[in-house]
């Protein structure tokens, strides 16, 4: 069987690519010992991640099953999860300090 | 397990036999250099510290240097000092000769200039090469291994493969009880929580987040999103986002040891096992801060493919990438690829870097040894330049 890309945890809402990607293709994803399909929406470069099912505007990105960022869009299963979509929630000296 | 090391005075185990030229001062780099083109079996520590600096990072400057003198690979140390710098010249000299050392010093403005002071550190280089060249390597247990881990050049491969490999022989290593010193604290933000959970008790714990908030503070202090710069630019091409999923990959190096301690940057480790040490996550520092911890062998996972060794402990580097593995084959010394083609396993691939690591303990030569890839070392400043 050809993995096209793994997740970590069963929680996870993006998996990591280990082969490069493009739109239309159904990806065979691994975890641990499952095999999940996704329709793949966007070019997805090796090593990157794509949203394994919708990700609404402002939800968290889980990878490893822990909080990795924040949707700064929404993301549709199938697309490119990456810096144009997900920020950080930390070392972020550039938001307003909390009250 | 075995490896062949040096005996030093001070009970540690070295896995080179290097006569040491440190410079004390930025300005004196080009004298240091100088001495050791000329002298097979030295190596040198230049950076860009020592002078025009607060008392805080000065004590840095004079600790770091005390513990490069003091770490087991070196046989016997030159400290080549300009005259006027803020080092304490005769407090590192008395720190490393506390480990029963030969030091040496030379002051360039007492012998008059840089030519003097190269021709005199040469012939006495050469007189300290030849008394270490009569030591013989001897069997030791790898409990004596003091193991430095690292991740550079990250990519997505890197959390998947190297780190947790690295990991699985941290744990072996620790098992047969050695020292594992795990750096890199910028790269625990979004993953202290997990580390503090290995912990070997709260103090340990409130240790740990203790150094992450500093480590954060300090660097959004500067009003900016830390992104670009952690993860970097590389590590974004190469599919990282955030660092706190840099961190989550980097952290898989601690393996799944207790940790034992928590120490200040390049300080000596007093217990066994795994420990934390305050570091930057660049190389320069980092590795320098391994080095003058005691680390005598360093593994380094890479995901891009990253050239730095250190001037005199060996760095082993390994990746998960085939791609780098195969482009960057004059800095990568082992190939785990296997792990995401489904060929090989993580507890596999940890078992070989531990042989591996023994290996190279015993006199393999690393790629980045081999390519004399070395010298681009700094210690680790909190504070400006003034």
């Amino acid at each position: 069987m050809v993995v096209d890309a793994i997740a970590l945890h069963s929680t996870d809402n993006v998996a990591t690519t280990v082969q490069d990607l493009v739109p239309g293709q159904m990806a065979t994803v691994r975890l641990n010992r499952d095999v999940l399909q996704v329709v793949i929406q966007e070019k997805i470069p090796y090593g990157h991640k794509f949203a394994l099912r919708f990700i609404p505007q402002g939800q968290e990105i889980l990878k490893y099953g822990e909080v990795i960022g924040r949707a700064t869009a929404d993301i549709q299963s199938g697309c490119h999860a990456h810096v144009q979509n997900i920020e950080s929630l930390r070392g972020r000296g550039d938001l307003p300090k909390e009250g | 397990m075995e490896f062949m090391g040096y005996r030093r005075a001070d009970g540690t185990v070295g896995t080179r036999n290097y006569v040491g030229v440190l410079s004390a001062v930025v300005c004196v780099n080009e004298v240091v250099e100088n001495i050791v083109r000329q002298v097979q079996g030295t190596a040198r520590f230049t950076h860009h510290q020592g002078c025009c600096q607060t008392p805080l990072d000065i004590g840095k400057v004079n600790h770091a240097l005390i513990g490069l003198g003091r770490n087991p690979n070196l046989h016997s140390v030159i400290v080549v000092s300009l005259g006027c710098e803020s080092t304490d010249l005769s407090g590192v000299i008395a720190g490393i000769q506390a480990s029963g050392k030969r030091v040496e010093h030379l002051v360039v403005q007492e012998i008059g200039g840089a030519v003097r002071t190269a021709a005199q550190g040469v012939l006495l280089a050469q007189d300290m090469v030849r008394e270490a060249s009569l030591q013989q390597r001897e069997p030791f247990p790898i409990s004596e291994l003091v193991l430095g881990m690292k991740c550079g050049s990250s990519d997505t491969t890197s959390g998947l493969v190297p780190n947790p490999a690295i990991g699985v022989a941290s744990d072996l290593l620790v098992a047969a009880g050695g020292v594992s010193i795990l750096g890199e604290v910028t790269e625990f933000i979004g993953a202290e929580h997990i580390l503090a959970r290995h912990a070997v008790n709260q103090t340990v714990a409130k240790q740990i987040l203790h150094l992450v908030d500093r480590m954060e503070k300090r660097a959004m202090a500067v009003g900016e999103d830390i992104r670009g710069g952690q993860p970097t630019g590389g590590n974004i091409k190469g599919g990282l986002t955030t660092i706190e999923e840099k961190s989550l990959g980097a952290i898989a190096k601690a393996g799944s040891a207790p940790i034992q301690a928590v120490y200040e940057y390049g300080e000596r480790p007093t217990v066994k096992g795994l420990v934390v040490m305050d570091s930057p996550g660049r190389e320069p520092e980092i590795l320098t801060g391994l080095a003058a911890a005691g680390a005598n062998v360093i593994a380094f996972a890479t995901g891009r493919g990253a050239p730095q060794g250190f001037p005199f402990v060996p760095v082993l580097k390994i990746t998960g990438s085939r791609t780098a593995a195969e482009k960057m084959s004059d800095h990568i010394d082992m190939n785990l690829s296997g792990v995401i083609e489904g060929t090989d396993t993580i507890p596999d691939a940890g078992k070989r870097i531990l042989e591996e690591l023994v290996r190279v303990a015993s006199g393999g030569m690393t790629k980045a040894e081999i390519s004399g890839y070395s010298n681009a070392m700094d210690i680790f400043m909190w504070g400006p330049v003034i």
